[in-house]
């Protein structure tokens, strides 16, 4: 463990095994507080699903993870470290832009509108990331990426452009793009919304392997099915406020708090 | 007379409707059309008429000055300028552009003036001003505290007409090439820089690599626009007398009187150039077009064969 690793552990409690561990974080966009002291336990090789309302703040507080978004207060370490900062004593200093670059590209990020880049095909989606940020060489790249595609089961679409893709085939080449990287952790928001009923299945298929690997996941979610399967702990948001969390299969059969037996009730 | 479609049968199976496959489509009569293209072809002949049997026009003339050596000049030096001026303009309207996204609102301002300033003077009185800086300015000198001075200059000496017209007509059409660029860069979806920034792609990467690239489909068409105005514009620099096709053109007929032929060699020049451009811009404007369509691009030559036979097509499924 590096030093400053275990400088923070100390400071701050954070448990061995910890993969996401966010204390108090708060975000506001002006005047408008959408994030107002959230604390989340993510433990290394587990999957934590978010459900919550729209507005509730649940993107914004995935995209403060990968620090897409800064806080406006508290702190949220990926595997030890802080994302954005290096803490020196009580302050924390920005990282220069090549050192946050190295630590965001460990942590994947999933979106619900795929985001693959439209003017590549999918065999340069892949090498993109892992050749222009890790410098790994063009032929090592191609054949990781090869077996990637073979993994979600699309090997025959290297030389497809994204919009020749339907929108499951493209959600599961964006994930093989993430997992290029080889990272920590793979934040996913709504990775299945945009998608037609149909094609849904085929990438929380591609999820539900991941999860069986062993891979640490948070995913933003309507799938309520989905996170009683997969999800180790199930977190209701609303209103910037973590409202409940717990066991995915006990929450959802009973859930605790007015709010969260409302919102099942919609969406079950 | 309605054939209806052939039934699947209670095996799956379709029965054969006799001569489904022989059926002809009659394309639709549109009599405007044939009007319209009498009246054209009418027109079109009488203008040629004019124009051949006018004696004024003089064809044998003009052709005998189309590869007069002067000529030839001018349009090696009109060429030229348009070239340099349009790498320059690209360059520096990329850059102002890159400015004017950019999250530091000193930039954003900086660019934004440039852009209101360049594009609002009118290009001859930039010209005229580049060209006269010397009256302004006399000598460019760099004096450092310690080395004293590094190097100085005549601003004469460096500001030959050919020169200032350069620098004039490129600053003046950056302004217009940034904002070409800007448009297309707030044209691609922001959830690509956001996706590149995820991976770790660093700033300067993303904006080359994901940003610029796509960007240049909705560029390239208006750009092509732009290089043929300014192969056009260069005719300008005949005022601070730079030697262009017109400049010479003009020379040859202040001494000849032979102004029409020789306008008219300037035209066929000018027109020459301008179809070779489009040409290139065809296949650029297909280049970056190539993630965009499922299907091989269509060749330029039977783009062109099938607008001269109206776009029809013959197969029943192109109607
Ligand atoms: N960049 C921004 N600037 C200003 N306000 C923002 C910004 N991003 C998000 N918000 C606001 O923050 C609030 C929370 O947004 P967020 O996208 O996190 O919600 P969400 O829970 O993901 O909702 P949904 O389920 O609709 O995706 C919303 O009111 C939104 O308008
Ligand atoms: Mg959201």
């Amino acid at each position: 463990m590096s030093e400053a690793r275990k400088m923070n552990a100390d400071r701050f409690g954070v448990p061995a095994e910890s993969m996401i561990f966010a204390r108090n974080v708060r975000k506001t966009f002006g005047a408008l507080e959408v994030l107002k002291g959230v604390d989340l336990d993510v433990p290394k090789g587990s999957v934590a699903c978010i459900i919550g309302p729209s507005g509730s703040g649940k993107s914004t507080f995935l995209r403060c993870m990968n620090h897409l978004e800064k806080l406006t207060g508290g702190i949220i370490l990926v595997d030890g470290d802080f994302v954005g900062y290096d803490l020196v004593g009580d302050k924390l200093y920005e990282l220069r832009e090549n050192q946050l670059c190295r630590r965001r590209a460990e942590i994947g990020m999933l979106f619900q509108s795929f985001n693959l880049f439209s003017h590549m095909t999918v065999m340069e989606n892949l090498i993109q990331a892992p050749v222009q940020v890790r410098g790994t060489h063009v032929e090592q790249a191609k054949e990781e990426a090869a077996a990637l595609l073979a993994r979600v089961g699309l090997s025959d679409k290297e030389a497809a452009y994204p919009r020749q893709l339907s929108g499951g085939q493209q959600q599961r080449v964006a994930i093989a793009r993430a997992l290029a990287m080889k990272p920590k952790v793979l934040l996913f928001d709504e990775p299945t919304s945009a998608l037609d009923p149909e094609l849904v299945g085929e990438v929380l298929g591609a999820m539900r392997d991941l999860a069986e690997s062993g891979m640490t996941m948070v995913v933003v979610t309507h799938e309520i099915a989905f996170a009683r399967e997969i999800g180790d702990q199930l977190v209701f948001m609303d209103q910037g406020q973590i409202v409940e969390r717990g066991n995915p299969r006990e929450m959802i059969n009973d859930p605790q708090s007015p709010r969260t037996r409302e919102f099942l009730s919609r969406v079950l | 007379m309605v054939t209806r479609p052939a039934q699947p049968d209670a095996q799956g199976q379709k029965t054969q409707i006799h001569g489904v496959d022989a059926l002809t489509v009659v394309p639709r009569r549109n009599y405007a059309i044939w009007i319209g293209t009498v009246v054209v072809l009418v027109l079109a002949a009488l203008i040629l008429k004019a124009f051949a049997s006018n004696p004024a026009f003089a064809w044998g003339t003009a052709w005998g000055y189309m590869f007069h050596p002067s000529i030839l000049r001018g349009l090696g030096n009109t060429l030229l300028l348009t070239v340099l001026i349009m790498s320059a303009a690209t360059l520096i309207g990329t850059a102002v552009a890159i400015m004017r996204v950019s999250p530091s609102p000193i930039l954003r301002t900086f660019a934004g003036v440039y852009v209101w300033f360049f594009r609002g003077v009118p290009s001859l009185i930039q010209l005229i001003f580049w060209f006269n800086l010397s009256l302004l300015v006399r000598e460019v000198s760099l004096n450092l505290p310690v080395f004293g001075e590094v190097f100085s200059v005549r601003t004469n000496d460096f500001m030959t007409p050919f020169f200032s017209a350069v620098v004039a007509l490129a600053l003046c059409e950056a302004g217009y090439m940034a904002e070409i660029i800007r448009a297309g860069i707030k044209s691609v979806p922001s959830g690509q820089a956001e996706a590149a920034r995820a991976l770790g792609m660093p700033y300067r990467k993303i904006l080359r690599q994901i940003i610029l690239p796509q960007a240049m489909r909705f560029v390239v068409p208006p750009t092509g626009n732009e290089a043929i105005n300014l192969l056009k514009m260069t005719s300008l620099v005949t005022f601070i007398a730079v030697d262009d096709l017109f400049y010479s053109a003009q020379s040859i007929y202040a001494r000849t009187f032979e102004t029409i032929p020789l306008l008219i060699v300037v035209a066929v020049w000018y027109l020459a150039v301008v179809s070779i451009m489009s040409v290139g811009q065809f296949y650029i404007e297909r280049y970056f077009g190539r993630s965009d369509s499922g299907h091989e691009p269509e060749a330029l030559l039977s783009i062109v064969s099938r607008g001269l036979f109206l776009g029809r097509k013959k197969e029943r499924d192109n109607v």
